[in-house]
């Protein structure tokens, strides 16, 4: 009964979650394509978007009410200055947490450690520098309802979240089916030491992955933070579920990623109307721990380590 | 010279793999490496691509040292390496393998592909097909032509015959002729000393790491010691 009145509702600010997971779960696919291995330091590049969307719209904005035309200039501007944040982190956590090891040929854990330990000195670094409560973002647009579907009201807020994210994932999905990076990426995924032999630089490929994964991961940042504000933990709980949803649709394979967070994010908002929000963590991660369980490569992964 | 290597000491660890090797390979010349399982020939091609890097001598191509290169550095030389077991791609179309064989160029490939649909129509049929699911013999010559995508000067070859039926060998090995009579140097490894002797201007026998003969193909094919190791012919008077 609560299920079916509420259906549409849930569904609704599922796939508004979903999206954002998918954003983000595309950042621990493309990485672990090229490098097998979980960047799990990649909450924080979602937190750095936040933050840097958060400035850059604090600056551009200011105490203005944006409205119209207008309104889809700073959404564009926060998905981009959420997205380069983010990228930018990225960056510098290959560099400075992995490529290092990578020279010295670490053994697997080294570089789990090694993520645990970037993950925490940023987040508390963000904590120190920009405060302990959340922060909000300067709105880009006025948030109202729009139109109801089936008693369902969709928001403002969720239209930007679909077209944004929409727009990214078909955008990152032909880059890497098309350009030149793309195939690149998907060489040293496929078979790294020969795409060497073809002349892929390795570590340039990889670093480029960590980019186009903290584009993504930070404009979903700022999607995020719209919501909810932006604050030194916030990246958390999102990034551990976009991991879910990653492993979910097949670790290793980019649509698979898409679908896993969509799924996710619709899987964990249903059940709210029901029995409460507090099971909405607990379905997310009983579904990891199912499909780590029953289906380790995941929903389109063909078999673990090898699907990109 | 094209390509020259002299006193090449590659280790695994601290095991030596190559123990002093010294070859040569000139200007258009296909020339045979042979050896048995182990031997060190597929460590020789790894070390002239910047796969593997010595611990002793040099590897030079046009009188300049290559051998603390990376591999896409060596790729961008000119040198173009068809692995052993072809590793192909194997979830990329016959296309994209080709065009990441020229991964390092610009402008149009429209002649290349055309080159190497000429020299192998097969591929040219299985264009869109994904690479993983072409049989043995049409992923060895999905890797030479994806090789050949780059235009190379030096085309290294990793036992192209590998684990291929008879009729498939015949073929390969006439366009690798073909490959060289259009000017691509060829330095080619492989344990079938027969047909590669029958190919080859000049060969190397490789034991253990070490260069134990060298000379013209044809006094190679007719030398009885080479036989008795590598043509399966039993050695005289036994
Ligand atoms: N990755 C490796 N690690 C350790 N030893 C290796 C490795 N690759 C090859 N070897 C050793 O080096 C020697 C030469 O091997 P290889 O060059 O593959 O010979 P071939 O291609 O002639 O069969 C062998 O003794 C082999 O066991
Ligand atoms: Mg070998």
């Amino acid at each position: 009964m609560c299920f079916t009145q509420n259906f549409w509702n849930f569904l609704v600010s599922g796939l508004a979650d979903g999206f954002l997971y998918a954003l983000v779960a595309i950042g621990y696919t493309l990485v672990y394509g090229v490098l097998q291995l979980i960047n799990f330091a990649h909450s924080e590049v979602f937190m750095s978007g936040g933050f840097a969307s958060l400035f850059i719209l604090q600056a551009a904005i200011g105490s203005s009410q944006p409205h119209g035309i207008a309104s889809v200039g700073f959404v564009a501007l926060g998905v981009v200055g959420g997205g380069i944040g983010g990228a930018l982190v990225a960056y510098l956590l290959e560099r400075v947490a992995y490529r290092p090891l990578r020279r010295r040929n670490a053994p697997r854990l080294a570089f789990l450690i090694s993520a645990i330990g970037a993950s925490y000195f940023l987040y508390n670094l963000a904590g120190k520098e920009f405060g302990r409560n959340a922060l909000e973002i300067p709105s880009p647009f006025v948030n109202g309802p729009v139109f109801t579907i089936f008693g369902a009201t969709v928001q403002t807020y969720y239209i930007v979240i679909a077209i944004a994210a929409m727009a990214m994932l078909v955008l990152v999905d032909r880059v890497v089916a098309m350009t030149k990076l793309g195939k690149g990426i998907r060489a040293v995924a496929q078979d790294a030491e020969t795409a060497s032999l073809m002349g892929v630089n390795i570590d340039r490929v990889i670093a480029q992955t960590f980019v186009l994964g903290g584009l993504l991961g930070g404009a979903a940042g700022f999607l995020f933070g719209l919501n909810a504000g932006v604050v030194y933990t916030m990246g958390f709980t999102p990034a551990l579920k976009a991991f879910t949803a990653a492993v979910l649709g097949g670790i290793g394979n980019i649509r698979g990623a898409m679908l896993g967070g969509l799924l996710l994010g619709i899987a964990e908002n249903l059940p709210v109307g029901c029995v409460g929000t507090q099971w909405r963590d607990v379905v997310a991660f009983g579904i990891l721990v199912v499909v780590l369980i029953f289906r380790p490569r995941g929903i389109l992964g063909e078999q673990l380590g090898r699907a990109a | 010279m094209l390509l020259e290597i002299e006193d090449l000491e590659v280790c695994y660890g601290s095991i030596p793999a190559l123990k002093g090797i010294d070859l040569e390979v000139d200007e258009r010349e296909i020339v045979a490496l042979l050896g048995a399982n182990g031997a060190g020939k597929t460590t020789t091609l790894r070390t002239i691509s910047g796969l593997c890097h010595p611990s002793r001598g040099f590897v030079a191509l046009d009188g300049e040292r290559i051998d603390h290169l990376g591999p896409h550095e060596v790729a961008g030389r000119g040198i173009g390496h068809v692995p052993e077991g072809r590793r192909i791609f194997p979830r990329m179309s016959v296309q994209e393998n080709l065009e990441m064989g020229a991964y390092r160029r610009r402008g149009s490939l429209r002649d290349d592909f055309e080159r190497v649909f000429g020299l192998f129509p097969v591929l040219g049929d299985r264009r869109r097909q994904v690479g993983g699911t072409l049989s043995g013999g049409e992923q060895q010559m999905l890797a030479i032509g994806r090789a050949l995508m780059s235009g190379p000067r030096l085309l290294l070859l990793d036992e192209p015959s590998m684990g291929l039926a008879p009729l498939i060998v015949r073929d390969i090995f006439s366009i690798i002729g073909q490959i060289r009579e259009e000017g691509t140097t060829i330095l080619l490894v492989e344990q079938n000393a027969t047909q590669a002797l029958r190919l080859a201007d000049r060969g190397y026998v490789i034991e253990n790491g070490r260069i134990v003969m060298a000379d013209e193909a044809s006094r190679l094919l007719a030398d009885e010691r080479v036989r008795a190791a590598y043509l399966g012919e039993a050695p005289p008077g036994s």
